[in-house]
């Protein structure tokens, strides 16, 4: 209980430390979140519409696709 | 690395080692946030408070790692017009930003008790929160323009003039009096960090960085199928 109490009270500087370590992973993770959220989106617009468009010209056009 | 630049062949890659980065860049950040919070020593001078390094400097090397690489990527987009390089500098600048602001913020948390001041306009403070307005600007120009392929050289120029930056970044500490410490792992003769501290900082940066590199397959491929969805969408309006 004493250690773990030191552990988190951080000789002190725990206001600070936490604090620090709290901001990076909650950034890192929602970050992740956000880009598999948008890659999931875009893979299902992307299965909408090759069930909607015929096949032959939308393979011309994805192959000139460039940046977007 | 041209072969790799066909994003069919760019794919067929990522899909293969991306689980494996995933994995090396969530094992190594589990070690080295063990290490830096249970193994490695308090500071003699700074205490527990030193723990902060375990986050701010990892941050602060991806910050100028994203710039260099959307730098580069910028180059090769200007010069060999190559079909990725605009995909990777777009997919890479958030990050980039984000790990700005963590240096930024975590760097704050620290010189605070430190320093006794969350911020001073010195030389390592100042061009650091420049970095991160160009990360801004760069993110600004992408989405600035109708055409896509315009926005993303407008913002390779911004990017490369903005490389200037990065020297001036790492330098700063030497060049002009702060209150920021000189670089202590990235020296000429070699770190002069205590082991106990190195490498908990190493496992934290090569994690930092393969999380980078998983994140950007990730977006890259989310833009490479935003990409075909707008070509499809073209069409389908040429069509109708």
């Amino acid at each position: 209980m004493q250690q773990a109490n030191e552990f988190f009270t951080m000789g002190g500087y725990g206001g600070y430390v936490w604090p620090a370590f709290g901001v990076t992973a909650l950034i890192m993770i929602w970050l992740l979140a956000a880009s598999l959220r948008r890659l999931r989106e875009n893979e299902n617009l992307l299965k909408q519409m090759q069930a909607t468009t015929p096949r032959r010209q939308a393979g011309r056009a994805g192959a000139e696709g460039r940046a977007s | 690395m041209h072969r790799f630049a066909n994003p069919g062949r760019f794919l067929r890659l990522s899909n293969v080692i991306l689980p494996w980065i995933a994995v090396l860049a969530a094992g190594l950040i589990a070690v080295g946030l063990y290490l830096a919070l249970f193994v490695s020593p308090a500071d003699y001078q700074q205490g527990e408070s030193v723990r902060i390094m375990y986050v701010h400097v990892p941050s602060a090397w991806m910050a100028m790692f994203i710039y260099t690489v959307i730098a580069a990527a910028s180059a090769s987009s200007l010069i060999w017009r190559h079909p990725l390089a605009d995909l990777v500098a777009k997919a890479s600048s958030p990050i980039g930003a984000c790990f700005t602001f963590l240096a930024l913020v975590t760097g704050s948390l620290w010189g605070k008790p430190m320093w006794g001041t969350w911020w001073v306009w010195d030389a390592r403070l100042t061009s650091v929160l420049v970095l991160f307005f160009l990360y801004l600007g760069h993110m600004a120009l992408m989405g600035a323009f109708d055409s896509a392929t315009r926005g993303a050289r407008a913002a390779a120029i911004l990017a490369l003039v903005g490389f200037v930056n990065v020297p001036i970044i790492k330098f700063s500490v030497e060049w002009w009096s702060t209150l920021h410490q000189p670089a202590s792992v990235l020296r000429l003769d070699g770190p002069s960090i205590h082991p106990s501290m190195l490498w908990p900082l190493l496992a934290m940066g090569l994690g930092f960085k393969l999380y980078y590199l998983a994140l950007m397959l990730v977006r890259v491929k989310s833009e490479l199928i935003a990409a075909r969805l707008n070509a499809r969408a073209a069409t389908a309006a040429q069509l109708s």
